[in-house]
C-alpha cells in the first residue's frame, strides 16, 4: 500500500503530541455525545476540562483511552492508535471513585497493573519508581499493608493515583478524581498532584466540575458545551508555576474565575 | 462533667477493662440464663402436670439418654455427618462451576437457568423418593438429596457475586488490557466471595436437612432413621436427643463456614 502515514505526531514547535484528536465524534446509538473535536495536546502539558453536565467531558476521556470508539475522525496518542497505546500502557486512568480492589492491600493495589499480562509474557513497562516508592510519593509511607476500607477517601484516591503511575504513563487521564472529597482534602491533593506532575513530567488531562480547581491546576482549560458535546473554547491560564495556595486569593486568579464562569453560562 | 460524659479513652485502663468484661458477661449471661429458665419451666411443667414421658419427656430424661444411649447416637451421627458433608461439597461445587459457566456464556445461562429453577421448585420431600429409587438405599441417594438442596441458593448467589463488579473496575481492567481469565481470577472470583459465603452459610444447615429427609425415605442408619425408629417405638427421650444431635450437626457446619469466612473475607 502506498497510503502515507501522514499523521505525524509533531507540532510546529517540535514537541510531540501526547494526544491529538482530529474531527472526532462519538455516538451512542442515535445520540451524539461528542462531535467535531479537534485538539492537539502537547506532551508535558496539564489540561483541565470544564463544561456543563452532559457535555461529554467523561466521554472525551473514554474516547482518548480506547474505552469508546470514535464514530468518525481519528484519535492518536503519541502517534499511535489508541488501541496500540493502550496495549503499550502509554496512558493510565484515574476514576472519580478510587476503584481499588477491596481485598488487596494498598501496595497490592498499586502492583495490580504489573500483574496483569505478566503470565502471558507481555512486556509491561515499569517506571523508575517501585510501587513502594510511589506510595511514598503520594504520602502513604507506612500504610502499604492497609486494606482500602481502613483508609480515608483521600488516601484511597492517592492509592489510585499511585497505581496509575506504576507503568510510568506518558498520559494521565483523570475523571473528577477529587470530586467526592471534602474541600480541605481536595486542596491538599491538588498541590500534591502538581508536585507529581512536575516530578514525573507526564501529560495530564483532568476533568472537573470546579472552576477554581480547573484554573489552579491547568495550563489550559478546555471548555466543552453540550447538545451535542463540542469544543466551546480553550483558555490558556497564564499563572506562574509552581502554584501556591495563596494564588487562590490573587486578583488574576479571580479574573480567570470570572471569565470561565461567563463562558460556562454561555454554554 | 458527669462520669457518663467521659469519653472511653479518658477512663483509666483498669476501669475500662472491668466495664468491658462486664458487658461481655452480660452478653453471655442473658441468653444462657433465658435458655436455662425455659428448660427449668419445661421440667417443672412436665412434672407438675404429670405428662407421660412418651408424650413429652422432661429435659432430665433427654439428658439421661445422652449417657445411656451415647453409643447408639454416635453410631447414627457419623453416616448423617458424612452424607451432609459430601452433599455440601458436591452441591456447592456444582453450583459454583455452573455459575461460572452462566457468567461466561449467556447462551448456557438461557438454556439451563429455567431447568435449574424448575428443579428447585420441586419440594425436596417429593423428589427424595425418586432419588432413593434411582440410587438405592445406600448413602448415595442421601448425598444427592443433600447436594440438591444446597445447589440452588449457591447458584443464584454465585452468579450475582461474579457479576458484582462495578463498571469502573471493568473499565480499569480494560485499560490494562486484561484477558478474560485474568478478569475472572483477579477480579470476578474474589468479588464473589462474600456472596458465596452467604450461600454457604445457608447450605451448611440445609444439607443436614437433605441428608435426614433422605434417611427418612429408606435407611437403617443415620439420625433420620433414628428419628423414625424412636417415634414409632414411643422412645420420646431418644427422639428429642436425636433432634438435638441433628441441630448440633447443623451448628457445627455453620460455625465452620463462619470461621472460614472470617479468615478469608477480611474486607
Amino acid at each position: 500500500m502506498t497510503a502515507v502515514d501522514g499523521s505525524h505526531s509533531q507540532t510546529q514547535g517540535g514537541r510531540d503530541n501526547a494526544a491529538s484528536l482530529s474531527q472526532a465524534s462519538v455516538k451512542f446509538g442515535e445520540f451524539t455525545a461528542l462531535t467535531d473535536i479537534s485538539l492537539d495536546i502537547e506532551a508535558g502539558d496539564f489540561w483541565t476540562i470544564l463544561g456543563p453536565s452532559g457535555c461529554g467531558k467523561s466521554t472525551m476521556l473514554r474516547l482518548v483511552s480506547d474505552l469508546v470508539p470514535p464514530a468518525s475522525g481519528t484519535v492518536q496518542i503519541l502517534g499511535k492508535t489508541t488501541e496500540a497505546a493502550r496495549l503499550a500502557r502509554e496512558f493510565a486512568f484515574v476514576f472519580q471513585d478510587a476503584t481499588l480492589l477491596p481485598w488487596r492491600s494498598a501496595l497490592k493495589n498499586v502492583e495490580l497493573p504489573l500483574e496483569i499480562g505478566r503470565k502471558r509474557g507481555i512486556d509491561i513497562p515499569t517506571g523508575d519508581r517501585s510501587p513502594r516508592e510511589l506510595l511514598e510519593l503520594v504520602g502513604l509511607k507506612g500504610r502499604e499493608e492497609a486494606l482500602p476500607h481502613e483508609l480515608s477517601g483521600g488516601m484511597r484516591q492517592r492509592v489510585a493515583i499511585a497505581r496509575a503511575l506504576v507503568c510510568q504513563p506518558k498520559l494521565l487521564l483523570m475523571d473528577e478524581p477529587f470530586g467526592a472529597l471534602d474541600e480541605m482534602t481536595r486542596d491538599h491533593l491538588n498541590l500534591q498532584l502538581l508536585d507529581i506532575w512536575k516530578e514525573t513530567g507526564t501529560t495530564i488531562l483532568f476533568v472537573t466540575h470546579s472552576i477554581p480547581e480547573a484554573i489552579f491546576l491547568g495550563q489550559k482549560v478546555l471548555m466543552l458545551k453540550a447538545n451535542p458535546g463540542r469544543v466551546k473554547d480553550v483558555v490558556e491560564i497564564d499563572l506562574p508555576l509552581p502554584r501556591k495556595v495563596a494564588l487562590r486569593e490573587a486578583p488574576e486568579f479571580n479574573a480567570y474565575c470570572g471569565q470561565l464562569r461567563k463562558l460556562l453560562e454561555e454554554c | 462533667m458527669s462520669a457518663s460524659d467521659t469519653a472511653p479513652g479518658d477512663v483509666t485502663s483498669s476501669q475500662g477493662m472491668s466495664a468491658q468484661s462486664r458487658t461481655r458477661l452480660k452478653n453471655f449471661a442473658i441468653p444462657v440464663g433465658t435458655a436455662l429458665a425455659l428448660l427449668l419451666s419445661w421440667q417443672l411443667g412436665v412434672r407438675l402436670f404429670g405428662v407421660p414421658t412418651y408424650i413429652a419427656p422432661a429435659p432430665t430424661d433427654v439428658i439421661g439418654v445422652f449417657f445411656t444411649d451415647y453409643a447408639l447416637l454416635l453410631r447414627n451421627f457419623w453416616p448423617t455427618f458424612l452424607e451432609s458433608l459430601a452433599g455440601f461439597f458436591i452441591g456447592n461445587l456444582a453450583a459454583i462451576l455452573i455459575a461460572v459457566a452462566f457468567v461466561h456464556s449467556r447462551l448456557v445461562e438461557r438454556a439451563f437457568f429455567p431447568i435449574a429453577v424448575f428443579i428447585n421448585t420441586i419440594p425436596i420431600l417429593a423428589i427424595a423418593p425418586i432419588l432413593v429409587l434411582i440410587f438405592g438405599p445406600g448413602m448415595t441417594a442421601k448425598v444427592v438429596i443433600a447436594a440438591l438442596i444446597c445447589f440452588f441458593p449457591t447458584l443464584v448467589n454465585m452468579v450475582r457475586g461474579l457479576q458484582a463488579v462495578s463498571p469502573q473496575t471493568l473499565e480499569l481492567v480494560r485499560i490494562l488490557s486484561a484477558s478474560k481469565s485474568e478478569v475472572f481470577w483477579k477480579i470476578r472470583l474474589p468479588s464473589s466471595l462474600p456472596f458465596l459465603f452467604s450461600a454457604l452459610k445457608i447450605a451448611s444447615t440445609t444439607c443436614v436437612i437433605g441428608a435426614i429427609v433422605g434417611e427418612w425415605i429408606g435407611a437403617n442408619v443415620g439420625l433420620g432413621a433414628l428419628i423414625i425408629e424412636s417415634t414409632f417405638n414411643f422412645r420420646s427421650p431418644l427422639l428429642y436427643a436425636t433432634v438435638f444431635v441433628s441441630s448440633g450437626l447443623s451448628v457445627l457446619l455453620f460455625a465452620s463456614v463462619s470461621t472460614a469466612e472470617k479468615l478469608i473475607v477480611r474486607w
